[in-house]
């Protein structure tokens, strides 16, 4: 096991390498310059060109890149400009807020989903099967920043149903003490229900936005799996063997079928990381989606940076995880390894 | 108050404002409910300290509330029934008294004026404070020197509670730019044990820190999110506000906004779009208060420097072809004074902003085009996401209308922090500019953009030695009082910007402001930021 | 189609190790396009591939006994068309709607009732009526006028964008598949680098790089869709690598890049044509995601995105049509791409139907 994951860590290292280098190099390109906004208004050339240097700017781009690095290697982000706070602090204390939403949109998608999946493959070919497929993919339609908008106007603002969209806390609320910085298990630990369902109520609508938009591939992947293994000799024999519906579907099916399943919570949890951005705006979410995106519009290098590597390490720490599970579940891939 | 009456009172003024009261879960947070200010924006602060490196706008506001100045402006009531500052008249804030000689300016500072740990003002601070503003560099000393304040020499101890202020030469505008956010009073003891060498005027520490004898004190910030602050009960600089927690909270869609707003779930939306407002003030469920933003122009720039603008007779068919009128009916709503069809370009009184002689004359603007000789012109026209609201519909209109008389535009839409660097850059041949001065005086405008020293705000770049002398003469005439002289000159500068029209004024926008029904208290100040001392809560 | 394969046990195992391995050095997969069954790929080894070799081991078809299926048709494409959507009544509405908005792009501009330019200040954010039937926008354009003719560039987009990645993915993974070894490496180094960025905001970093135009957003999309089709391509030219007809075509002396050309690249098309179909709905979302950020196409262009992205804001304020119907249009089209790639897919390879 311990072979497996050093391997799997050393093909990750030249990703990780390009990764830097193409963010460093992004951001150097992007519009507006760092020095004109931190010269304020009425900036002289003189001052612009003073803080230029200050910053660093003014030298040649290699010699930036190793100072980059250098301070990467010390565990040091750099500092946003527009916050003017150290990006790993920022990014730290936001990556919580992000990753309730998607473990919450995640966790909400798959009690629906897989079910769904289950259904429209022991029914196939039925409508119910059709309905399923439709819905499903209707709901990864639309962009997400509209469904996002629309869930806002039909159950905040017409129904009242959801609480304001502001944030992950209603204003009056107090935060919880910060033990995992996720609220829900915060509040629930130091049993303040209050807190709790406040918190609730705030994660429903973002939650919901993002398990309607993975919705899809969940269900279409329990579907297509649950079909094959459906179809296989030893479900065959189950039947005739004379064990009923149910446990045949649950037991022996679906725990066969569950191995690809894994594998695409894992890569819509990782995408979904992605398109938390326009989440967060909508819905006003302190997560760092909606902290990138700002960087990026403000030219804001250090930020972008920040998050894109700590996506990028997420990323593969997520994959080697699915590898790991996969071969918990699963013993044959245990022993060719 | 026991909770059952509690719970009718709220409820009977659900009712009443047909708003959904929101969910109350103790007696404690319904009065908590009752002192404290929810206020929503589309943006927070990235820094506490207006003296800090690249502070936006939302700063100021901080620092606005949070830190005392020596004066402030008195208020006035206008015809309509909204406050706003007084620009010509002041009263004491930390200083007790004010002695204006002919070349320095004395104040004594309140005995019992006190930082929010506690310790007392002193002289000692005010000159640090003073002396800070004029040394960091960046925008606060560039707005200390408008009112020619710019040498630490300047700022004189007396003695323990007295200060005097030298004016380097007379300028009227040296009074009233102490009363403006820059020179706050900060607490000079405390910050002079958080500097360091590299950082001498603990900017660091001011950041997220408040360090000031304001009416507030900022107790939590988290940057993006939210600021939290609370009452300085001890405050000396006027009289007590009533709100005893104000807590301001980012939200980035305008829809969001509203929604929070006409369903009661947040007091005051500040900066609405005028489209809200319009729409908003139909309702009658909220309070809308609109202000004309002082010495504030939307305009349309070119830059008169390079081809095609250069040509004076161009600038003019441009500004024959504007549609003002639909520009202000789609993209403010009616929600502006209009600064076009005026009597003349030939101003004859010192109303500021002023009106153009200008309309929307396309055979005019046709003729004027084949006059200037230039044929056929693709240029770019540029503007700022960041007031996107406005500059998209009138970027569309004029672009419609300039194709009509031969030149083709493409819109460059610019994200809001990338703004100023572009405006820097000087290079920009066509855009939507606003800008207004916190001093509302018509030469602190022209003095940035229009006068020779091109600074950042003269986006087109006009350069013109007879302009800097009607724009010094006013200067100097204010500053002696010469009335005469002062009216021939701005009449004059302003007269001369309009025949040669570097720019091309369209409108005078107001800043609008929802509230609940139950707040009351909105003053409109020259730096429309929110001033939460004076809002009161029913 | 897998090739030769021993039907014995052991090497059952060795080649879903292959799979496996082969799937997992790819640094795992991610959703680039949501819409795309992922086991459903070849190159990921998964349930797909387990069930074709179970089945040549000798279990049964998975077709469910108490259907009677038709007999299947002789090599008629049109009639196979027929068949499969005679099962699958979504399916062709799917590629009903398809023509639709294909034909909307050719003549959409030109049979428009105003000009979605024309700006009419007069007339601004009026409801939909007889005269308007969508309704007018904040300008006073007709938003049906804008609607249909955004046709147009948003199929423009999604068609680019696939065009764009297919030629250079797909050209890129068949190099990898067919060639192996170093060539190999790099493509698969250069796919993973991509894969290991949040996409969307990979997009955004292009397009605020580059500037928003219709030309960059086009090749940011291609960028972030460009390790899927490696993939897709480089598992399929890996499979037919050994194939038969590709050794005869070697013998007969064509050159390596006549054999990739001629020969791989026709035969995993139809592969690729379900996942073109997949990307073109993604284009169009990646596009409107861009635009409510701000980094959209340039105004007063019509686009669904931008128009949707402009009007999310009025819907609070109850004019619900100005991002209704552009939302609409948009996600019939989308909708329509996404049940076109399953179409496509059943038509192309029975086996994998879902």
């Amino acid at each position: 096991m311990m072979v497996t994951i050093a391997k799997r860590l050393m093909t990750v290292v030249p990703t990780l390498i390009g990764v830097v280098i193409v963010t460093f190099l992004l951001t150097r390109v992007l519009p507006g310059d760092p020095a004109v906004y931190f010269a304020g208004p009425a900036a002289t050339p003189q001052s612009i060109a003073e803080i230029r240097k200050s910053l660093g700017l003014d030298r040649p781009l290699p010699d930036q890149f190793v100072r980059y690095v250098n301070d990467l290697a010390h565990g040091n982000f750099g500092n946003s400009l527009s916050t003017g706070r150290p990006v790993a602090t920022e990014i730290s204390s936001r990556l919580p807020a992000s990753a309730e939403l998607t473990l919450s949109g995640l966790l909400l998608s798959i009690v629906i989903a897989v079910p769904l999946g289950i259904f429209a493959a022991v029914k196939q070919g039925s409508l119910v099967d059709h309905l399923c497929r439709i819905i499903a993919t209707a709901g990864v339609s639309l962009p997400v920043f509209f469904t996002g908008l629309l869930l806002v106007y039909v159950f905040y603002f017409r129904l009242g149903w959801a609480p304001a969209p502001l944030g992950r806390l209603d204003a009056f609320a107090s935060s919880p003490p910060d033990i995992t910085g996720f609220y829900l298990i915060d509040s629930l630990i130091t049993g303040n229900f209050e807190t709790f369902r406040a918190a609730l109520g705030q994660l429903m609508l973002p939650a919901v936005t993002l398990a309607i938009f993975s919705l899809a591939p969940i269900t279409r992947m329990t579907r297509a799996s649950m079909l094959a293994v459906l179809a296989s000799d030893f479900i065959r024999t189950a039947r005739a063997s004379g064990l009923d519906g149910r446990t045949v579907i649950l037991t022996y099916a679906f725990r066969n079928a569950m191995l690809p399943v894994v594998t695409t919570l894992g890569m819509v949890f990782s995408f979904l990381l992605g398109a938390n951005v326009l989440v967060e705006k909508v819905f006003a979410w302190p997560g760092i989606g909606s902290y990138a995106v700002e960087a990026l519009l403000q030219s804001d290098f250090a930020p972008v940076q920040g998050f894109v590597l700590t996506m990028a390490v997420m990323y593969v720490a997520l994959n080697l995880f699915i590898d790991m599970l996969y071969g918990v579940i699963d013993p044959r891939v245990r022993l060719e390894a | 108050m026991k909770r059952r009456d509690f719970l009718k009172s709220v409820s009977g003024i659900a009712a009443g404002s047909m708003v959904g009261a929101p969910a109350i879960w103790s007696q404690a947070k319904a009065d908590a409910r009752s002192e404290t200010l929810l206020v929503v924006t589309e943006g927070g602060p990235n820094n506490l300290d207006i003296h800090g490196v690249g502070t936006n706008r939302p700063g100021y506001e901080t620092s606005w509330n949070c830190y005392d100045r020596l004066i402030t402006h008195e208020t006035r009531t206008l015809p309509d029934g909204t406050v706003s500052y007084d620009r010509d008249r002041f009263r004491p804030e930390l200083a007790e008294d004010m002695n204006i000689g002919d070349m320095s300016v004395t104040f004594k500072l309140k005995k019992n004026a006190k930082f929010h740990d506690g310790a007392p003002v002193t002289a000692r601070d005010v000159k640090w404070s003073l002396d800070r503003a004029v040394t960091v560099g960046g925008f606060p000393t560039v707005q200390m020197k408008a009112g020619s304040l710019v040498d630490r020499e300047q700022f004189v101890l007396v003695d323990d509670s007295t200060v005097r202020i030298d004016f380097s030469k007379k300028d009227r505008l040296t009074i009233p730019d102490l009363a403006v956010i820059v020179p706050g009073i900060y607490h000079s003891e405390l910050l002079k044990k958080k500097a360091t060498e590299k950082d001498p005027w603990a900017l660091d520490y001011t950041k997220s820190n408040t360090a000031g004898s304001g009416a507030y004190k900022v107790t939590s910030w988290k940057p993006g999110v939210e600021v939290v602050y609370e009452r300085n009960d001890n405050w000396v600089g006027g009289k007590l506000p009533q709100l005893k927690k104000v807590i301001w909270r980012t939200v980035p869609s305008q829809g969001n906004r509203r929604a929070l707003m006409e369903r009661g779930d947040a007091d005051i939306s500040f900066d609405l779009s005028s489209k809200d407002t319009s729409e908003m003030k139909k309702d009658g469920k909220l309070v809308i208060v609109s202000h004309p933003i002082g010495n504030g122009m939307y305009s349309v720039d070119m830059n008169v420097k390079n081809p095609p603008f250069d040509n004076p007779k161009v600038r003019q068919a441009v500004a024959y072809a504007l549609p003002y009128q639909k520009i202000l009916d789609a993209a403010m709503f009616g929600l502006a004074n209009p600064l076009f069809g005026g009597p003349s370009n030939n101003v004859t009184d010192l109303t500021w902003p002023a009106k153009t002689g200008y309309v929307n004359d396309m055979a005019k603007a046709k003729a004027l085009m084949a006059e200037s000789g230039a044929s056929e012109i693709e240029t770019t026209l540029s503007f700022d996401l960041g007031a996107g609201d406005v500059s998209e519909p009138t970027s569309v209109l004029v672009q419609e209308s300039l194709a009509q008389i031969g030149i083709k535009t493409t819109i460059n839409k610019v994200p809001g922090a990338n703004w100023r660097s572009e405006m820097a850059k000087k290079t920009m041949p066509l855009m939507l500019n606003f800008f207004s001065g916190w001093l509302d005086y018509p030469e602190y405008f022209f003095f940035w953009c229009y006068s020779g020293q091109n600074a950042i705000f003269n986006t087109p770049s006009y350069v013109n030695p007879d302009m800097d002398v009607l724009i010094d003469g006013a200067r100097a005439a204010a500053a002696i009082g010469d009335r005469e002289k002062y009216a021939r000159d701005v009449e004059g500068f302003i007269s001369k910007a309009y025949n040669e029209v570097p720019r091309i004024p369209l409108f005078q926008p107001f800043l609008n402001v929802a509230t609940q029904r139950n707040i009351s208290g909105y003053v409109y100040w020259f730096h429309r930021q929110l001033d939460y001392r004076s809002i009161v809560k029913a | 189609m897998t090739e030769g394969g021993t039907a014995d046990l052991k090497s059952l195992y060795r080649k879903r190790r292959v799979r496996l391995r082969d799937f997992r050095s790819i640094s795992g997969t991610r959703i680039i396009n949501l819409l795309v069954p992922m086991a459903f790929r070849s190159s990921q080894g998964g349930v797909a591939e387990t069930d074709r070799e179970l089945r040549k081991v000798g279990t049964s078809l998975s077709a469910p006994v108490t259907e009677l299926q038709p007999k299947p048709p002789t090599n008629s494409i049109f009639r196979h068309a027929v068949y499969v959507v005679a099962d699958n009544p979504v399916t062709g509405l799917a590629f009903a709607l398809f023509v639709l908005i294909a034909l909307g792009a050719l003549l959409g501009p030109h049979v428009v009732p105003f000009d979605p330019l024309a700006s009419d200040t007069s007339a601004t954010l009026q409801p939909p009526s007889l005269r308007h039937w969508f309704g007018t926008d904040l300008l006073g354009r007709d938003i049906f006028s804008r609607v249909v003719a955004a046709t147009r560039l948003d199929f423009a987009i999604a068609v680019a964008s696939v065009a764009l990645v297919l030629v250079i993915g797909g050209l890129a993974g068949i190099a990898a598949g067919f060639f192996g070894g170093w060539t190999d490496r790099i493509v698969g180094r250069i796919s993973d680098t991509i894969m290991a960025f949040p996409l969307f905001v990979l997009a955004m970093g292009i397009v605020a790089a580059l500037g928003n135009t219709v030309t960059n957003i086009v090749i940011a999309t291609a960028i972030i869709n460009f390790p899927l089709y490696v993939r897709v391509a480089r598992a399929e030219a890996n499979v037919r690598r050994e194939a038969g007809f590709v050794q005869a075509a070697r013998l007969s002396g064509n050159g390596d890049l006549r054999i990739l050309l001629v020969h791989i690249l026709p035969n995993i098309m139809p592969i690729m044509m379900v996942q073109i179909s997949l990307t073109m709905g993604y284009a169009i979302l990646n596009a409107a995601g861009l635009s409510f950020i701000g980094l959209g196409v340039k105004p007063p262009t019509p686009e669904w995105g931008i128009m949707v992205a402009e009007g999310a804001t009025n819907i609070i304020s109850g004019e619900w049509w100005v991002a209704f119907f552009p939302g609409g249009a948009l996600m019939i089209a989308v909708f329509c791409f996404n049940l076109l790639g399953d179409g496509l897919r059943d038509l192309v390879d029975p086996q994998r139907r879902t």
